[in-house]
């Protein structure tokens, strides 16, 4: 009966959309768990095996795309997490809505003892005393290019704009990374609420959009790689793998200055495991750790005493992975906007895909 | 009904309840409901928004053209499949669903590679100096996808009735004078209604709520209405207007169900059995 198959169809979806909402497993290692949620493929899952090895504390690791996902997850309390490693803007989001357990310091050793103290410097951005954060891995975004398919070098968010590379152009498919971009053209800031900024940065993206291939996130790595386009905004620590993979790519931060980022691991308030959560971080910031996690994932890495380890000189100097940040003076963190200032961005960005 | 059946309806009775009625309503819920709990009905409006109205016509035509590609499409095959011998359709129906033993995701990730500028077509083609297509992150890719991701969905229920369709009726018109065009239009074509209102809304369905399509093979530059849902819970973290707009989404499926069950009246159904 077509009835009951049409029913059926429905139920299948709302099941699946059921199945995504519900959550995790019970259970653990002989000193309980510790329940993780990361970025994809941003840790050497060989490190989780140790951690669990030393420690006897099994992980349960589940993972996200954007920031946005993670969040109403974390929120809803749908799933319970003890560590989460979100990025600056959304930590800022976290520690207004009362999310966040203070972290021991004490019970993190590695932490104080191994990242860099500029680090946690920058983290005052959005973590003003540096209770809630540890810095986990940091880097800009900017245009990654390829040398054989464009006819001078890319030295500008302008070029984006730039009708020779029509259908040759790869922007970020989110809110934020896209409106920067824009944003940064314009002279802006890229925290700006101010409508009438927002509406010509918007303006600019619609402009963009004929000239843009796609709107990727993970993506960018493997198009850009295959040759399928000539220029793509990307996140600085992609950039060793893809030009490991073809040596044509040149990565460069704009000359209108763009955003610095850190993704910092933080415990959840009501984490059921704390004591665990402050052992899983303080082993991630551990040097040998920190650095297998490093050449696994070639994010850059806040932990100094992980960077002495690394035996390429060429990597260890780089700087792509290592930028010398105090040469820009146009660099900025992003900052929560509020909730009408996210809804505000949310508007225009849907418009702007929607044209 | 004994009381032993209604026993044995119980895992289906806490089934739908857990997984159809409960979820519904927290549906209902977020859509009528504002950020502070109150009563409202914007989120239902919002679909008068541009960009939303934009999004939901551009789904409507999208899934209407595929739908009627597919049924282009599969309405000779199934005839074809029907007219077999028993061992020939079997595994000719084997071969149609086998694709659809691996993940719908990796099939629609394989066709971005074929379809890529510098994918495996083109570079086939420019080898043979023939003009490429480029078609990857346009419209023309998303129905490209829909037909090929559900026509499966068309073709069974398609063949199942035409394969049920009694010879004797058809050999009867032939005898009565009826040219095959003459038979086809009166007796194959209304007799098989039931499968092509199944066919129809197997397809029309998913295809109107999809979003993974258009993300992967429209390069998230074309804004169907199920990306503008699924956005409204990943990107925006506005459930709210998500379940308002979903609830806009179920009258239009609701309605193909309507016209689907007037349709069926008479019939005794369409025969989704194989599946």
């Amino acid at each position: 009966m077509h009835k009951k198959a049409a029913i059926l169809t429905v139920s299948v979806i709302l099941a699946s959309m059921a199945a995504m909402t519900g959550c995790g497993s019970s259970g653990g290692g002989e000193n309980g768990e510790v329940i993780v949620y990361n970025w994809g493929e941003y840790i050497d899952p060989e490190t989780i095996e140790m951690f669990e090895e030393e420690t006897g504390i099994r992980v349960v690791y589940d993972e996200f795309e954007t920031n946005e996902t993670m969040y109403p997850k974390v929120e809803s309390g749908a799933a319970s997490y003890d560590v989460v490693c979100p990025s600056d803007y959304m930590i800022s989001k976290m520690i207004e809505n009362d999310m966040l357990a203070e972290i021991n310091f004490d019970n993190v050793p590695n932490a104080t003892a191994n990242i860099g103290a500029q680090y946690f410097e920058q983290s005052q951005d959005f973590d003003p005393e540096n209770k809630y954060s540890v810095p986990y891995c940091w880097g800009t975004v900017g245009i990654l290019y390829n040398q054989t398919m464009v006819d001078e070098p890319i030295t500008s968010w302008a070029q984006l704009w730039d009708e020779r590379y029509a259908d040759n152009i790869l922007m970020q498919d989110s809110v934020r990374d896209a409106f920067m971009v824009a944003e940064k053209l314009n002279g802006f800031s890229m925290n700006t609420v101010d409508p009438t900024e927002l509406e010509i940065a918007r303006d600019a993206l619609i402009e963009q959009k004929p000239l843009v291939q796609a709107y990727v996130i993970d993506q960018v790595r493997d198009k850009m790689i295959g040759g399928e386009a000539a220029i793509g905004v990307i996140y600085s620590g992609e950039a060793i793998y893809t030009q490991r993979e073809n040596p044509d790519l040149v990565y460069v931060i704009p000359e209108e200055g763009t955003n610095v980022w850190i993704d910092s691991w933080v415990i959840l308030k009501d984490a059921p495991n704390k004591e665990n959560a402050e052992k899983f971080i303080n082993f991630m910031c551990r040097s040998d750790i920190a650095v297998k996690n490093f050449e696994y994932i070639t994010y850059s890495t806040p932990n100094e005493a992980a960077r002495e380890l690394i035996e390429d000189e060429e990597i260890k100097n780089s700087e792509i992975a290592f930028p010398d940040l105090s040469q820009y003076d146009n660099l900025e963190v992003y900052v929560y906007l509020g909730e009408e200032g996210d809804a505000l961005y949310n508007d225009m960005w849907k418009e702007v895909k929607s044209n | 009904m004994t009381s032993k059946n209604k026993w044995l309806s119980a895992p289906y009775i806490l089934w739908s309840a857990l997984f159809i009625i409960v979820p519904l309503a927290m549906i209902f819920y977020y859509g009528l409901t504002d950020k502070t709990g109150a009563f409202t009905l914007e989120n239902i409006t919002a679909i008068m928004t541009a960009e939303h109205a934009k999004a939901l016509w551009l789904s409507l035509l999208l899934s209407l053209i595929s739908t009627l590609i597919c049924f282009l499409l599969a309405y000779p095959l199934a005839m074809i499949l029907a007219g077999m011998k028993i061992s020939q359709h079997s595994f000719m129906i084997f071969i149609f669903i086998l694709p659809m033993w691996m993940n719908f995701l990796l099939r629609t990730l394989a066709w971005q590679t074929l379809l890529e500028k510098s994918g495996v077509i083109n570079s086939v083609l420019a080898f043979f100096h023939l003009p490429g297509i480029n078609i990857i992150n346009t419209p023309y890719a998303i129905v490209l996808g829909m037909v090929y991701n559900f026509l499966p969905f068309m073709v069974l229920p398609l063949y199942n009735v035409l394969s049920k369709i009694d010879e004797n009726v058809i050999n009867a018109a032939r005898d009565l004078g009826a040219g095959s065009a003459y038979t086809f239009f009166r007796i194959t074509l209304p007799l098989s209604i039931p499968g092509i209102i199944s066919g129809v809304t197997m397809v029309f369905v998913p295809a109107l709520t999809t979003f993974v399509i258009s993300t992967l093979l429209g390069g998230s530059k074309i804004l169907l209405i199920g990306n503008v849902i699924e956005q409204e819970f990943t990107q925006a973290s506005n459930w709210h207007l998500g379940s308002g707009l979903s609830i806009v989404l179920m009258i239009f499926i609701i309605l193909n169900m309507i016209v689907s069950a007037l349709f069926d009246k008479e019939s005794d159904g369409g025969g989704m059995e194989i599946l």
